[in-house]
């Protein structure tokens, strides 16, 4: 392996790829090339950096500096001043947050470890930072129960939303006979402002399929499935990449590592439907049919797709596995606070001043994750609130700026941890415009099986949109809180009980916003 | 066997097999759980919501119909807060629901209207959310009121799955959904066979079936036509039920004595040409077994079926036999022999059939159906519309006096009543083809192994034949399209051999047709069978062959069975048609 | 006419949202039609009726011929707080068309879609598989003008 004296990590993902990153990559080769730079520089294509609306971006490692909206033009000039003079262009350098995401020596990284670090196009790269480790450990040293006992004792809990705890969901199945189990990747990341599993299968496909194969081996499955929404072409593309690669290295395939055990994993798509993120409309759909939900039980972990046993897990729960496996029990649950343990990967966007990705220790509190990690309130704008947890979250005013992020502490302001999405509002947003625009959502992808969420949807969109136009009650408040209440005890699914929080939590917190509307 | 469990309903201790739903486990303690989209014949879709319950060990509310009940489960059926729940759904449901009760055809049988009224259910609590969709009214047979469903569901696990048609689908999503064919095209450019099983399962009259009633009215009133009248075998079984009478009871005489009330010129009996096919498709059958023709010979009396047939398994329209349905045989009748007899002008006679069916009304309006010169049949009233005629006319149905068919073409035997039941045509056939092979009449007519309301029914008969010696006649019957499916398939491939094939388009036969009671369950229809079963046994003659009808007919008319003029009059032909709108192909079999 | 396609996947109804798709995308007006349909029905085995349900179910799929270019504009609430509404009225009065229409000479169909998870550069839309963030009327109308000059 060469050894490179500096190394560029250039983010290669939707956005910049957009911006022509494949482009300027050529020409920063060229650049090296001329000046003879290429035997010290290496080039690093990676995942995202974690940072966004600023074009294209690379950081020069070890220096740790980010240079940020550089165009070709600017190409000639990092070169020769930087790399060959060692003097760092300035006026592209980014003002960094106090502490970041790309801060890489920062130890509470789990599942985002290697994301912005590798290439993510490359195996040699994963396995060369001790990927695929745990999963040779796994499957030589471990039986399957052990395997599951470790991931119970870690408390590691599901991240796609509802939070059940993984080993005890592996702890179904692994006893099940059945002539074929199977392990389905939940990829339908579509709950609005969350993009980490995104980020994580473009920047670290090989961590996800390191997880899923010993996921597999616990539960004994031979077939796993990643079943990605369609709008996700890179990821597609990347994982694709990546299966095929491992593969080939034997890692995932027949008699893998001299063991016997064969495992086969493929992709599937959706084709835009939120509710599929439903574990049970997610394998009506890999089945070909429409993502509507199915009567539970029986559970998937015991008749899921095509009837066979099937586990289904979120990639961000499944990116944990690997180091569970490799560092022990005791080391993740050491990790956050009790019954919460592990990191969580954030998305902070809205009106603050760095929009994008984190991953911090569970229990950190909404006030770090928005001033520390999203940089604060853009353009000193005072906070107002704060959708907590996806489109399925709660509305947290500044009250609860304190409170701590993790499954349990958030229970008790009935609010959840969700997708991770942290949807920041500053004084300007209204309340009521927020809360349309939810129910809004819900309304369009209610998929229309269970009269409740169907009619209940419609419901809510025409009293809020009254409100919002004006033409609103008081009373209409309470018949918003009555007809949610109404759906969380009969919609088929989590979707048509997802309402109540948001809604609940809008008018608590916020009710001068809504009565602003009705003068 | 499988395991027993225990659950309290309400503090009540039952004990239920393993797997059974809490709804039936409720059942078991005499619980009520109300229910909407639920129907006992139909695998649960859980769309309403409306039988949730509460645990007493447990925080949570859970569907009944489709939640299997656990050992220990306590179970609360009714409570404050579900009372409240259930009745939010109503108000819900029909914040969406074209609320226009005294115009719906299922006033006062509607599931929703009841439900609504025992709840107190105030409809103006929540805003209409209601999208206006204009009406499907192109089909022969079924109308279409998207603005009434409720979108329950039954009415895809009956075309999907009973029927495996495929004919009703979902489109769109969310509030958009919209049950509907595909690419919204209505049913007439649908694979629809017209079968009506969803408009009976259908809860709150968004499916019915399309009326010929106001026509019927019309024709009687007008003094110059001349309105001749058949009804179906399955309609005597039916209307007792209906009209506060034991309901096992099979009401000919009266039902007769209203269809005179009403104005009827001539009231005769499908009964008589249901005897007349058995002496055409009896005869087709021991021609096709005696010079090696195709077989097996599959019955053409349902036009669900041959529809069915022509759309999934056109290859299979060399088996099916050339008799026209016993329908529309009496209908070419009526405008030939009866009107040569009577003197009458074909272009001023109305002929009315009443049938328990909805396909009748497609198969009538078949361009090949005119072989009187005239559209053989001219109006099909289906079992509903007759009985609202009934009404209308302010006929009190359970106290009249029992009258008789018209003479001509009112006589049945116990073979034709059969028809209206599943085996009873297979039953039917094998009294004559026994008869004519053998030389003597069958010791036992009764033929159980083809009776009974199992999906698919074998029997292997032994016939001594006076010319061939002894045979063994491999038959089948089956009801329900996904039952004729399923023979279909095997004998595509091979797997089984047949002699004779019956296929009834409904489950339980025309006893379960789609013209038949809202609401009509599987067992309603097994009843009405046993109704006419029961009928065939009192009366004096029960094999086609002893009809003196259809014998004189034969005598003065048509020669004899499958004789030329038989052939041009009773039979017909089939055509291929299109599995994306039901569209006409090609003609596949020719008449001769 | 679609061998191609049918030759990638087994007959199998699992393969059919993957079929879509690549019917889909060859077709130059991103739609699938009747015929399609009825030959993905012929292919897989399965009832022409079920696969309009499935292709009316997903929001990625038309039934309806649309535009060279379909310009998804994402209207959940990250994108919404950040002026999603602004960026929609600038494309109907650009492009002269309201949602779910296509501009007269055939190059744009605007749609409004869920969240397409690129968040961190909200207001957020897509043309075909391109992701566009960070909108704003300028940026609108370069993006636009730039596709009408490669027309």
């Amino acid at each position: 392996m060469k050894y490179f004296r500096t190394h560029i990590l250039i983010s290669v993902d939707e956005s910049t790829i957009r911006a022509g990153v494949k482009n300027f990559i050529a020409s920063l080769r060229n650049h090296l090339d001329k000046y003879s730079l290429t035997d010290e520089i290496g080039i690093l294509e990676t995942g995202s950096i974690g940072f966004f609306g600023k074009g294209l971006c690379f950081v020069v490692y070890p220096e740790n500096i980010i240079y940020a909206n550089v165009t070709n033009e600017d190409l000639n000039e990092i070169v020769t001043e930087h790399f060959l003079k060692g003097r760092p262009v300035k006026r592209l350098i980014v003002e960094k947050p106090e502490r970041t995401q790309y801060d890489f020596n920062y130890k509470k990284r789990i599942v985002l470890e290697n994301s912005g670090i590798i290439n993510p196009e490359d195996i040699e790269e994963y396995i060369g930072v001790g990927g695929y480790e745990a999963w040779e450990k796994a499957l030589l040293e471990m039986k399957s129960d052990d395997i599951i006992e470790v991931v119970k004792e870690s408390g590691l809990r599901g991240r796609g939303g509802a939070g059940f705890p993984t080993g005890l969901k592996w702890s179904f199945t692994a006893p099940i006979k059945a002539k074929q189990k199977l392990v389905v990747i939940n990829a339908d990341e579509g709950e609005p402002g969350t993009f980490k599993d995104r980020l994580i299968m473009e920047g670290d496909p090989h961590k996800l399929i390191e997880g899923i194969a010993i996921a597999c081996y616990a539960v004994g499955a031979t077939k796993a499935y990643i079943y990605i929404r369609g709008e996700y072409k890179l990821c597609i593309e990347r994982l694709r990449k990546a299966i095929a690669q491992a593969n080939e290295y034997g890692i995932i395939g027949k008699d893998i590592f001299g063991s016997k055990f064969c495992l086969e994993i493929d992709i599937k798509v959706g084709a835009g439907a939120y509710v599929c993120g439903e574990e049970t409309a997610l394998i009506e759909s890999m089945e070909g049919n429409r993502g509507t939900p199915r009567s539970k039980p029986p559970f998937p972990g015991v008749k899921g797709a095509w009837q066979l046993p099937t586990v289904v897990n979120n990639v961000e729960t499944i990116a944990n596995i690997p180091s569970i496996i490799k560092n022990g029990a005791d080391w993740y649950s050491a990790i956050g606070p009790y019954k919460s343990t592990g990191t969580k990967v954030y998305t902070v966007l809205g009106d603050v001043k760095m929009p994008g990705l984190t991953e911090v220790e569970m229990g950190t509190t909404l006030r770090t994750i928005i001033n520390e990690y999203g940089g604060g309130m853009k353009d000193g704008k005072k906070f107002k609130a704060a959708l907590v947890g996806g489109a399925a979250g709660v509305f947290l005013s500044d009250e609860l700026i304190n409170v701590n992020m993790d499954y349990e502490s958030l229970k008790n302001y009935s609010a959840v941890l969700g997708s991770g999405a942290i949807l920041v509002m500053n004084d300007d947003a209204d309340i009521v415009d927020m809360l349309w625009s939810v129910i809004r959502f819900f309304r369009h992808e209610s998929c229309g099986k269970c009269s409740p969420c169907t009619n209940g949807n419609e419901l809510l969109f025409k009293l809020i949109n009254d409100i919002r136009n004006g033409k609103g009650k008081e009373e209409d408040l309470n018949k918003l809180i009555q007809v949610s209440e109404v759906m969380v005890d009969t919609c088929f699914c989590a979707l048509g009980q997802s309402l109540l929080m948001p809604i609940k939590s809008a008018i608590d917190n916020f009710k001068d916003d809504f009565l602003k509307r009705m003068n | 066997m499988t395991k027993l469990i225990k659950v309290s309903i309400d503090g009540l201790e039952v004990e239920v097999p393993d797997g059974t739903t809490i709804l039936d486990a409720a059942k078991k303690a005499k619980k009520y759980i109300p229910t909407l989209c639920y129907h006992p014949d139909l695998k649960p879709t859980a769309n309403c919501g409306l039988c949730v319950v509460e645990f007493e060990n447990m925080d949570a509310t859970k569907r009944a119909c489709s939640t299997p009940a656990w050992e220990g489960m306590k179970v609360i059926t009714n409570s404050n807060k579900l009372r409240k729940l259930r009745k939010s759904l109503l108000e819900l449901i029909l914040s969406n629901h074209d609320v226009a009760c005294p115009t719906c055809d299922q006033n006062n049988k509607c599931e929703l209207q009841d439900l609504a009224n025992l709840f107190n259910v105030d409809d103006s609590i929540f805003p209409k959310i209601l999208k206006k969709r204009p009406l499907d009214l192109d089909s022969f047979s079924i109308v279409r009121d998207s603005n009434k469903c409720i979108s329950c569901g039954r009415c895809l696990i009956v075309c999907q799955e009973i029927q495996t048609v495929y004919a009703l689908t979902e489109g769109g999503r969310g509030f958009d959904k919209v049950i509907t064919t595909s690419f919204d095209k209505g049913m007439y450019d649908s694979p629809c066979v017209n079968c009506g099983q969803c408009t009976v399962y259908c809860p709150v009259g968004a499916l019915r079936e399309k009326n010929h009633k106001d026509f019927v009215w019309e024709a009687l009133l007008d003094k110059s036509k001349y309105v001749v009248v058949q009804e179906a075998p399955a309609i005597r079984a039916t209307l007792g039920e209906e009209f506060g009478m034991n309901p096992e009871e099979v009401t000919v005489g009266k039902m007769y004595a209203a269809l005179h009330k009403l104005g009827f010129d001539r009231v005769f009996d499908t009964n008589f040409s249901a005897d007349l096919t058995i002496m055409e498709e009896g005869t087709e059958l021991i021609t096709r077994i005696a010079t090696g023709g195709t077989l097996p010979l599959i019955t053409s009396c349902c036009p669900g079926w041959v529809s069915f047939m022509e759309t999934y398994f056109p290859k299979r329209a060399e088996n099916t036999s050339t008799c026209k349905s016993p329908q529309q045989m009496f209908g070419t009748l009526v405008k030939t022999y009866f009107a040569e007899k009577e003197k009458i002008d074909p272009a001023n006679i109305v002929s009315v059939s009443i049938m328990p069916c909805t396909a009748k009304k497609f198969e009538l309006a078949r361009p090949e159906m005119k072989d009187s010169g005239y559209q053989d049949v001219d109006y099909v009233l289906t079992t509903r519309e007759f009985i609202k005629m009934i009404k209308e006319a302010g006929i009190d149905f359970a106290t009249l006096d029992e009258q008789k068919a018209d003479n001509l073409m009112g006589a049945y035997t116990g073979a034709g009543t059969i028809f209206g039941a599943t085996g009873g045509v297979m039953e039917a056939a094998i009294r004559t083809a026994y008869f004519v092979l053998v030389g003597k009449e069958l010791d036992d007519l009764d033929i159980k192994a083809v009776r009974g309301m199992t999906g698919i029914k074998e029997a292997t008969l032994t016939i001594p034949t006076k010319d061939f010696g002894e045979i063994k006649l491999n038959v089948v019957v089956a009801h329900g399209l996904s039952n004729a499916r399923q023979v279909m398939e095997w004998v595509e491939s091979g797997e089984k051999d047949y002699h004779f094939i019956e296929i009834m388009a409904c489950p339980g036969g025309c006893v379960g047709g789609g013209g038949q009671p809202y609401g009509s369950s599987i067992a309603d229809r097994a009843r009405r069978g046993i109704s006419l079963y029961k009928e065939d046994k009192d009366l004096p003659k029960r094999c086609s062959h002893q009809n003196p009808d259809v014998n004189k007919c034969y005598e003065d008319f048509l020669g004899k069975p499958n004789s030329e003029k038989a052939h041009k009059l009773l039979h017909t032909n089939y055509f291929e048609r299109s599995k994306l709108n039901g569209e006409i192909i090609r003609e596949i079999t020719h008449k001769h | 006419m679609y061998e191609k396609i049918f030759e990638k996947y087994s007959p199998k109804k699992d393969n059919l949202i993957y079929i879509l798709h690549d019917i889909q995308d060859q077709h130059p007006q991103h739609y699938i039609s009747e015929d399609a349909v009825s030959e993905v029905s012929e292919y897989l085995r399965i009832p022409f009726s079920h696969i309009y349900g499935v292709l009316t179910f997903y929001t990625m799929y038309s039934t309806k011929p649309r535009g060279k270019n379909v310009i998804r504009l994402c209207e959940s609430p990250p994108c919404f707080l950040k002026g999603s509404e602004n960026v929609l009225r600038k494309l109907k009065k650009t492009l002269d068309v309201k949602i779910n229409q296509t501009t007269k000479d055939g190059l744009f169909t605007l749609e409004l879609c869920a969240c397409l998870g690129v968040c961190g550069n909200a207001p957020v839309m897509m043309i075909n598989d391109d992701v566009y963030g960070n909108l704003n009327d300028e940026k609108i109308d370069k993006i636009i003008n730039k596709i009408r000059g490669e027309k």
